[in-house]
């Protein structure tokens, strides 16, 4: 990754979507940055945190994105320039601020606050693909979308300035196409910024009471949307008079300039991109669509651009006024992400080429050759990873309990157990902190005849983010069940963000340990801690647990994560190999069957087990649990 | 040297852990640092290893495009491992592609556990030879192994990639990139790496 506060003023510069939001960020003079780590958002903060001390920042990974955005808007309020970034699910968990912030305004300290929210589009890490620009609606905070890596960059800039005009906070929407992917960014000059913090207590900023703020914050978003009516972020390209019109935004700008050069159809389609989304510049639209034969409206998930186009369309009263096509009318789908292809086969339908990406016997050969060869790769645990021994050890003790134990997960790598590849013993699965609250609900309903016992699995930074006021509810209403926290001392899905128990901040210093352990007994649980590669040992004592009726029992299994290990040992512990005359192969398959090891598999040649020694991290789990005895081990010195 | 094609379309395609994403953001530099648009989408999701990971790179004089690539169009194929360059070539290849493959292979859970058949090599290889205008392959992993660090087999890759002479790149861009992006101390293995590969297909 390039030192973001180093590039050079004009250089171009190869940037992903997130790092050119901090640079912009860096350039606008931001000095608090706060944030929870979350897919795809998380560079972000990476990104100031590894700047943070030459470019004299905080940032911070704070215990969740409400937390985060709450920090930050303090920072706004001391006059400063603060950013919050998260994901699309973390903003369901900072809403409740953000709701409020711009009835109560950024103060009079001439702070400016921007907040990032990377949306998921496919889902490609997230529970869901939900589209958060409604929110910005909702929170009457102006939106912006980049189009791609400049954009970004730039937009950033721009929205720190109108955020400390207006003394609201402001939105840029990221997605995953623009948040991980790259490109080119020119950048302009950063400057390190020494701007001291201060706050006049004799003043009260709250929302409280809301009708004339809200008046007044709808009179600043009539304006703005003024401004935006002439915004450099929108803009139109080809011909004066379109056959078809297509209105884009976000990722929806490239994958259609791609599809009418692949169709050939510049002369006839013209493409409006637009870049500022709320408040919604109605009128810029209008001029456009009126110009228009028909309309394609391309944006990623909801159709939120095509709902305010017709709604401009409705108000105005068009005469002749063109279709507006999009996901209403079946051209573009609700689900999934955009790409050329998606753009391709509605404008192949409008126009009736007769668009195929390859011909059709060259198809066929692909097909019938290729096609037949390819099989799906699952994702799953990495070698050595501590959770393929937790989820056996909480396998056989629910097993052996034989009461049908549910079990409630959460969100991190442990998630993956509900996957194809997994050990699929998790029933129930949502989001942040879900795991433990869904377990206080299953644990309270014996009184209804429920009669199995229940188990909340949950990470350490996930324990740490949304599962505590879980833990209390739990202890206060008298609920019956055992949370399970993984805990493997880092945040370790999202790429090794370190949390309160961790010893370090995000800038890598020494800092505070919080005591989860201690926090949970002093809760009123009943605490018991187990390395989970000690498979009997932990199996037994969840077993046990399962079995206590005594209330909330919290069961920490603390392992590092194999990866964080591994880079800072270096080393493997053991030697690892099969005994192969000892190996029962197929009749058995533990390893690769049960344990699902990608260091070890099935071996078609000698019809035994085999180490695959490019992956393996000779952890010792499958040589402890091998049924024959045929795996072997060897502590290194 | 101009690029074959504009845009060119780049598919690197491997699993988790292989160095894939280090790989596409080394040419995406390189060809911005000679002038050109690059723009690189990259599908990892979930950061675990072992999941299929793949990155789009397009590179253009005349503007920037989208990050991602339409089906079927992609001029060249950089496999870091064989079955994945089955995937991406299905999805992606044409008459006209070219294709490099490393040829060793990594396990997917479903073959490592005998209810999957990992595609027969030496059949991939002529499957993929039939489709592609030009095919390499390579066992990188192996090359890398002998260097004693197996996390340089996409930098033998490159090298390998190179020596096609596919890439309108020359050795010391890409040596200038490893310079920016690795520590000193391993910038000698790297370039061995980078020597190997090249030595493989040249």
């Amino acid at each position: 990754m390039p030192n973001l506060a180093q590039l050079s003023a004009g250089s171009y510069n190869l940037l992903q979507g997130n790092e050119a939001i901090a640079r912009g960020a860096l350039e606008a003079g931001v000095q608090y940055c706060a944030a929870y780590p979350g897919t795809p958002s998380t560079e972000i903060l990476t990104t100031f945190a590894s700047v943070a001390r030459e470019a004299g920042l905080h940032a911070e990974w704070s215990s969740n994105e409400k937390v985060a955005t709450d920090a930050a808007l303090a920072a706004a309020y001391a006059g400063l320039r603060s950013m919050t970034s998260m994901k699309n699910a973390g903003l369901n968990v900072a809403m409740d601020t953000l709701q409020h912030i711009n009835l109560a305004t950024l103060g009079d300290q001439g702070g400016a606050m921007v907040v990032v929210v990377a949306d998921d589009p496919q889902s490609h890490a997230s529970g869901d693909e939900e589209d958060t620009r409604w929110v910005a609606q909702m929170a009457n905070a102006p939106l912006l979308e980049p189009s791609n890596f400049q954009e970004a960059y730039e937009m950033t800039k721009y929205l720190f300035d109108l955020s400390e005009e207006f003394r609201i906070f402001c939105w840029l929407r990221d997605y995953t196409r623009l948040a991980h992917a790259r490109g080119r960014v020119q950048v302009g000059e950063y400057k390190k910024v020494k701007k001291t913090a201060r706050y006049d207590s004799s003043k009260c900023f709250t929302p409280y009471i809301a009708p004339p703020k809200h008046a007044a914050l709808v009179e600043k978003m009539a304006k703005i949307k003024d401004r935006f009516e002439e915004s450099r972020f929108n803009s139109y390209e080809g011909p004066e008079n379109p056959e078809l019109l297509i209105i884009a935004s976000g990722s929806g700008v490239p994958s259609s300039r791609d599809a009418i050069e692949e169709l050939g159809l510049g002369s006839q389609v013209g493409l409006l991109k637009l870049g500022t989304l709320w408040p919604f510049p109605s009128s810029l639209v209008l001029s456009h669509v009126a110009k228009a034969k028909r309309v394609l409206v391309v944006e990623e998930v909801d159709p939120f651009v095509e709902t305010h186009t017709k709604e401009a369309v409705a108000d105005a009263r068009l005469t002749n006024c063109p279709e507006i096509l999009g996901k209403g009318s079946g051209h573009m789908s609700y689900v999934g992400e955009n790409n050329p292809d998606r753009v391709i086969a509605p404008l192949s339908r409008l126009f009736g080429t007769d668009y195929r990406a390859r011909d059709p016997k060259y198809q066929e050969k692909l097909d019938a050759t290729i096609g037949k060869m390819v099989v799906s790769r699952g994702l799953i645990w990495c070698p050595g990873c501590p959770h393929r021994a937790s989820f056996y050890a909480i396998g056989n003790a629910i097993k052996r309990d034989g009461r049908h134990a549910i079990v409630s997960s959460d969100i991190g790598c442990y998630t993956l157990d509900a996957f194809p590849e997994g050990t699929q013993i998790t029933s129930v699965l949502h989001c942040m902190g879900g795991g433990a609250g869904e377990a206080c609900g299953f644990g309270q309903l014996e009184q209804f005849g429920l009669d199995q016992p229940v188990i909340g699995i949950c990470g350490d930074s996930t324990f740490f983010h949304a599962s505590i006021p879980a833990l209390i509810n739990a202890v206060y209403n008298k609920s019956d069940m055992t949370l399970i926290i993984l805990d493997n001392s880092i945040t370790a899905m999202t790429g090794f963000q370190p949390h309160a128990s961790s010893g370090q901040t995000a800038t890598r210093e020494v800092t505070n340990t919080i005591d989860m352990e201690a926090l949970c007994r002093t809760l009123g649980c009943r605490v018991e801690v187990k390395d989970p590669f000690d498979t009997k040992a932990t199996s037994a004592c969840l077993q046990e647990l399962l079995k206590d009726k005594g209330g909330v029992k919290v069961l920490i299994l603390r392992h590092k994560c194999e990866l964080l290990r591994m880079r800072e040992e270096r080393r493997h512990p053991y030697k690892v190999w099969v005994d192969t005359e000892k190996c029962r192969g197929d009749k058995c398959g533990f390893c690769y069957r049960v344990l699902r090891c990608p260091g070890i598999r099935y071996d078609k040649e000698t019809g035994k087990a085999r180490i695959e020694e490019a992956l393996c991290a000779e952890c010792g789990l499958c040589a402890d649990l091998c049924p024959s005895k045929a795996i072997m081990k060897e502590e290194r010195a | 040297m101009a690029i074959s094609a504009d845009p060119l379309n780049m598919i690197i395609c491997g699993v988790g852990g292989q160095g894939n994403i280090l790989l596409s953001g080394m040419l995406g530099s390189a060809y911005i640092k000679k002038g050109y648009y690059a723009t690189i989408g990259e599908t990892f999701g979930a950061a675990q290893r072992g999941g299929a990971v793949f990155s789009a790179v397009r590179v253009s004089q005349k503007r920037e495009y989208g990050p991602l690539i339409p089906e079927g169009k992609a001029h060249l194929i950089v496999g870091l491992e064989p079955l994945e360059t089955l995937r991406l070539a299905h999805k992606y290849a044409n008459p006209q592609t070219v294709c490099i493959s490393n040829v060793y292979p990594v396990t997917p859970a479903g073959v490592a556990a005998n209810r999957e058949k990992y595609p027969d090599v030496d059949e991939a290889k002529e499957a993929l030879a039939d489709v592609c205008a030009q095919t390499w392959f390579l066992d990188a992993t192996s090359i890398a192994l002998d260097l004693g660090a197996p996390i340089a087999m996409n930098i033998v890759m490159v090298g390998a990639l190179l020596g096609t002479g596919q890439l309108s790149l020359t050795e010391e861009d890409i040596k200038a990139e490893l310079r920016e992006s690795l520590p000193p101390d391993r910038l000698e293995l790297n370039f061995e790496a980078l020597s190997r590969g090249m030595k493989t297909v040249a």
